[in-house]
């Protein structure tokens, strides 16, 4: 069993969405979801504890070799990102059940579940294969069952959404293969660690500076680096607000893993970032991320899309961290990977908890909620200080660790800009807590109280964990400095 | 009891407190008995941990490491352990005024109040005790964001606004400022920690040095130092209680215990007094001195005089550390004290005067003295202190700074001393000659007019905070005594108190 | 000459480059829906075509065994390419469908129109 848990990490989910579809009522695939969810965590924690133990693992499917089958590899950095999507994907599952029924039609419960798990299938799929063109399947599986996810919102505007992001991830991954099927050309496999070792040699030519270009290019597209991030805040916006939460964790998580495992791992630092001026672009770019995209968020008045935008700054800072390329650097890109999926994750259920009990969220509409909600609300301002970065929440490591790289870097002009940026998060989070707390509710408001326990639960862990782990960061920022040090050492 | 036990019931104490306090919202005599006994109790283990201090100890605690490089541990030294002990005894008498004023404004929300006071003090007792720089920094922040709900508490348009401007000059300033200077001083000192003598000695050029300093200053908005100093004036929309704790318990007396710390133990005074790091700051806090006295005589609301008058005293405070020079630094802690014991009556005594009589401005006070004899007595006796004359404590620490500035040949200081002296003269006494000499406004009453002072929580407050100002004159030697302690480690030849 | 031959030489990519930014072009400057998944599927097309093209083997017959050949086309861009064309398909039908819902709930399926009848909203 334990040699297979690779295989299983990805086959589970994937029978599980077959099942939910065949059962084609809410409360079996509700169920069915249910267990996947909860036996993906356990696989992905006994994957991490072995690589931390024995080092990197390496399953290939039906035996055949490296060189001509598919090969999962699992090294410190996707044991990371693995624990991460399926410890979520369990956290937030006893939100689902309510908030889902509230918002999709009863006859298409199932179907939702089921794309859903293969939601998660893919994501799982493309954190452990050591395959670029497999990478390319598993993306392309969890891309379309997330447009189909973004589609079954309730708004019309989430058929507009999700067809928007379709052709745009499309034109990303179709970037993706041209990429890839250069690399091949030029090496002969689809490997990834073969083709880090075969790259070497002929790393300057042009074919394979063009099949970065498509790469980086391509992944862009799904991690919504700046400017290539308009897909988002309409997809976050209108879609279930289950699926957002989901979103929002993991989704552009998964696709700055793949962006940090070609740079690093595939083309390596010494071409991308030394030879190549991909650090200069991409500081520009993560810059004008925070802080466009938080101004732009200071002027929504939907809370969904302002916490959307929000999210387009913080994958600025991730960016960027992955930009400095050094040791604090990487490990405050990563350790902020697992923090802003905390912090986004209980942002957006505490938004989804009001939309339940209170039907909009309208920052007009949600005037008073505070009275009404303290518990959620609450909730919804312990992980906004996590957005500012709050000394004793996990936003501030994350911060920290970025601060601290500029510094090694001398570049104290962007340890600056970087505090700056945060000074707007302070907008934007105390504008929902004013209208919240300190507007008369109105009666549309009536009756309104804290959601039930299921999904205010969820809620309370994530908060909970954003402020262990801001005063106590040894885990994550452990992990996230194992990750950083394994990705600069490379592959070879 | 062991130090670090004490330590952590300080700060488990009022946490405590905040969290059982909303048990009793139903019934507000146990809700008040709660933050009275929470009081009490803290006072207590503070005075345990003074014991401990006083005797040469220096109690710690280390709680968990955040990250290689940034831990949260305690550290308590005297000039931590003068502002702990400040913070709690305030707290009983401010909890026992807030009873008086908030039941007698009627005031909505009650419970909130208590609960964000529990834990504002509770951030106040993280940073007098801080072991270095992050647990500073961490409870600086809980100060800010749990004192926001105090500030905004009436919830009027005006409240949310003063709440905004608030929010965005502190976090903005320690976000920007103070935070970045903290990065740049782990980076620089390779430590964060709190050490006699400082960490940057030889790490650091001195312009360099000047340059973080003007960080750490300017990053500490709650020390008011212009141009951080808007927020102040624009707090005072809060119930009074909440601008007496600003003004003389926590907030901002954080602020300048922050600026006073980082120059004793992160800068160091002989390292800044060999760079001459400190100059410009010299003249930046004088000239806030004077301002602010300046801007304080044109203002007709009493409590924002008493604002913009609380802005002029903690630039003192900043001026005596930046000269850099032991009898500077005793005058500094000294008036952490002595300000905040007088403070803290002035505003009892503006709070009590609205319950009493609903009336906020100077120039509604004439003849006021006859019906609240007890109020404006006290208020003599704090604008007294705040003067700095005999019998009153604020005369030691004007004493100490006037000898620094003495020893240095500070002709500016004097300057500054002086004219800041003459004009607190104007503002403050101004106040007690109208309310015992003018005629009351509105058709006076020959006679009697009857004595109508506030709830008597409120004038109980306010008597024990007149005669702490009193008591402080006689008992000065003690936080004397510790000041000279920080000092003596620092610079050896000395300073004598008998002059 | 020696260029104009290095070009001719080459013919086959550069078709599937003209292909594939017509498709891109169809994509962005194209306001109805149904031409943008048009152009998606002519972009996408065209990049199996430039993989494809590439991987022949000249005089190689299609890369399945049978008795007596010894000369394949290389197999490998096929697989790859075949599961693309999966991809593709599930692709294009989906944004179908999505299309045929979007113009149930708008009456319309040109981009202008909806956006503009969102503003106004």
């Amino acid at each position: 069993m334990q040699a297979q848990l690779p295989a299983l990490q990805v086959v589970l989910p994937l029978f599980g969405a077959l099942l939910a579809a065949m059962v084609r009522r809410s409360r079996p695939a509700y169920g069915i979801t249910v267990i996947v969810s909860l036996l993906m965590p356990v696989i992905s924690w006994l994957l991490l504890v072995q690589v931390r133990n024995e080092g990197p693992i390496s399953y290939v499917f039906g035996n055949w070799s490296a060189e001509l089958g598919i090969e999962y590899r699992i090294d410190l950095v996707n044991a990371l990102l693995l624990v991460l999507v399926s410890t979520v994907g369990a956290v937030i599952i006893p939100f689902a059940r309510k908030s889902v029924a509230a918002e999709i039609p009863e006859d298409r419960i199932a179907w939702f579940y089921s794309v859903y798990l293969l939601c998660m299938c893919g994501l799982l799929g493309v954190a452990i294969t050591g395959d670029a063109f497999n990478v390319f399947v598993f993306l392309e599986i969890s891309s379309l069952a997330t447009y189909i996810l973004i589609a079954l919102g309730r708004d019309r505007r989430a058929l507009l959404a999700a067809y928007q992001y379709l052709i745009m991830g499309t034109i990303g991954a179709t970037f993706y293969v041209i990429g890839v099927g250069m690399l091949y050309a030029m090496t002969g496999t689809l490997n990834l660690a073969m083709i880090a070792e075969r790259i070497v040699d002929i790393e300057t030519t042009r074919p394979v500076l063009a099949a970065l270009a498509f790469i980086v290019v391509g992944i862009s597209l799904k991690l919504a680096l700046f400017p290539l991030h308009v897909w988002l805040p309409n997809a976050y916006a209108y879609a279930p607000s289950f699926a957002t939460v989901f979103l929002a964790a993991t989704a552009t998580k998964i696709a700055i893993y793949l962006f940090v495992r070609f740079l690093f791992s595939v083309f390596g630092v010494g071409l991308v970032f030394t030879d190549l001026p991909v650090s200069f672009i991409l500081i520009v770019l993560s810059v004008a991320a925070m802080f466009g995209a938080a101004t732009v968020a200071v002027f929504q008045s939907d809370i969904k899309r302002m916490l959307a935008y929000s999210s387009v700054g913080q994958i600025g800072y991730i960016t960027l961290g992955i930009a400095l390329a050094n040791l604090n650097g990487l490990t405050g890109g990563m350790v902020h990977v697992l923090n802003h999926a905390l912090i986004k994750g209980a942002l957006f259920m505490a938004i989804g908890a009001v939309v339940f009990r209170a039907g909009s969220c309208a920052i007009e509409d949600i005037a008073g909620i505070g009275r009404r909600m303290p518990i959620t609300m609450s909730a919804f301002v312990i992980a906004g200080f996590g957005l500012i970065g709050v000394p004793g929440t996990a936003g501030f490591v994350s911060k920290w660790y970025l601060i601290i790289a500029s510094l090694d870097k001398g570049w104290w002009w962007l340890a600056f800009l970087i505090v700056a940026s945060s000074v707007i998060a302070v907008v934007y989070v105390g504008r929902v807590i004013e209208v919240a707390w300190f507007r008369e509710p109105n009666d549309a408001l009536k009756g309104v109280k804290d959601p039930p326990l299921e999904i205010l639960a969820p809620i309370l862990i994530m908060v909970f964990a954003i402020v262990y782990f801001g005063v106590d960061a040894d885990l994550t920022a452990g992990l996230a400095s194992e990750a950083a040090e394994a990705l600069l050492a490379g592959l070879r | 009891m062991t130090g670090a036990s004490l330590i952590a019931l300080a700060l488990l104490i009022p946490t405590a407190t905040s969290l059982l306090i909303p048990l009793f919202r139903e019934r507000p005599n146990m809700r008040e008995a709660t933050t009275l006994v929470g009081a009490v109790a803290l006072f207590a283990v503070v005075v345990l941990l003074l014991v401990e201090v006083m005797a040469g100890g220096r109690p710690a605690l280390h709680l968990v490491d955040v990250l290689p490089g940034l831990s949260i541990a305690f550290n308590v030294e005297p000039l931590g352990m003068l502002f702990a002990v400040i913070a709690s005894g305030l707290w009983i008498v401010n909890s026992l005024y807030s009873i008086g004023y908030m039941r007698g404004e009627n005031e909505p929300r009650q419970t909130s109040f208590y609960v964000f006071f529990a834990v504002a003090i509770a951030g106040a007792m993280g940073v007098a005790l801080a072991g270095n720089l992050f647990t500073l920094f961490l409870f600086y922040e809980v100060l800010t964001l749990s004192t926001y709900p105090l500030v905004t508490h009436r919830a009027t348009p005006e409240a949310v606004r003063a709440g905004r401007l608030y929010l965005m000059m502190l976090l903005g300033a320690s976000m920007l400022l103070l935070l970045p200077a903290i990065a740049w001083t782990g980076f620089t000192a390779g430590t964060l920690n709190f050490e006699p003598g400082g960490i940057l000695s030889g790490k650091i050029g001195n312009v360099a040095m000047a340059g973080l300093l003007a960080l750490f200053v300017f990053g500490t908005a709650k020390a008011a130092v212009m141009p951080l100093h808007f927020w102040l004036p624009a707090a005072m929309v809060a119930p009074t209680p909440v601008s007496a704790l600003l003004h003389a318990v926590a907030v901002v007396k954080a602020g300048v215990f922050t600026v006073l710390k980082i120059i004793v133990y992160v800068f160091g005074i002989d390292t800044l007094a060999e760079a001459g790091a400190s100059e410009w700051l010299v003249y930046v806090a004088g000239f806030t001195v004077v301002t602010a006295s300046l801007i304080a005589l044109r203002q007709d609301d009493l409590k924002r005089r008493l604002a913009y008058s609380t802005v002029s005293q903690l630039s003192f405070v900043v001026m005596g550390a930046a000269m850099a020079v032991s009898a500077g630094i005793i005058g500094s802690g000294l008036h952490i004290a002595m300000h905040a014991a007088g403070k803290i009556t002035l505003f009892f005594c503006a709070g009590a005067i609205a319950v009493a009589t609903h009336k906020t401005k100077v120039s509604e006070l004439d003849g006021i003295g006859r019906a609240m004899p007890i109020t404006m007595t006290a208020f003599l006796i704090g604008s007294l202190s705040i003067i700095g004359l005999p019998p009153l404590g604020g005369m030691w620490s004007k004493w100490w700074l006037m000898l620094a500035a003495a020893e240095q040949g500070r002709l500016f200081v004097i300057f500054v001393l002086i004219a800041s002296t003459l004009l607190n003269v104007a503002y403050l006494l101004s106040i007690v000659a109208r309310a015992f000499f003018a005629a009351p406004r509105g058709g006076a009453q020959e006679g009697k007019v009857s004595v109508n002072e506030a709830p008597w929580p409120c004038v109980v407050a306010l008597s024990l905070t007149a005669l702490l100002c009193v008591l402080l004159f006689f008992l000065v030697e003690i936080p004397q005594g510790m000041l000279l302690e920080i000092t003596q480690t620092a610079d050896p030849a000395g300073v004598s108190i008998d002059e | 000459m020696n260029a104009l031959n290095q070009i001719l030489a080459h013919y086959n990519q550069w078709i599937t480059i003209f292909l594939m930014v017509s498709g891109l072009y169809i994509v962005i400057a194209r306001g109805n829906m149904i031409k943008k998944l048009v152009g998606l599927s002519l972009f996408q097309t065209s990049v199996y075509l430039l993989f494809l093209s590439s991987g022949k083997v000249l005089g190689g017959t299609p890369p399945i065994v049978a008795a007596g050949i010894s000369v394949y086309t290389h197999p490998l861009p096929h697989v790859l390419i075949l599961t693309a064309i999966v991809v593709g398909v599930a692709t294009l039908a989906l944004g179908l469908a999505l299309v045929v819902r979007i113009n149930e709930a708008y009456r319309t399926i040109e981009e202008d129109e909806i956006f503009a009848r969102e503003d106004k909203a």
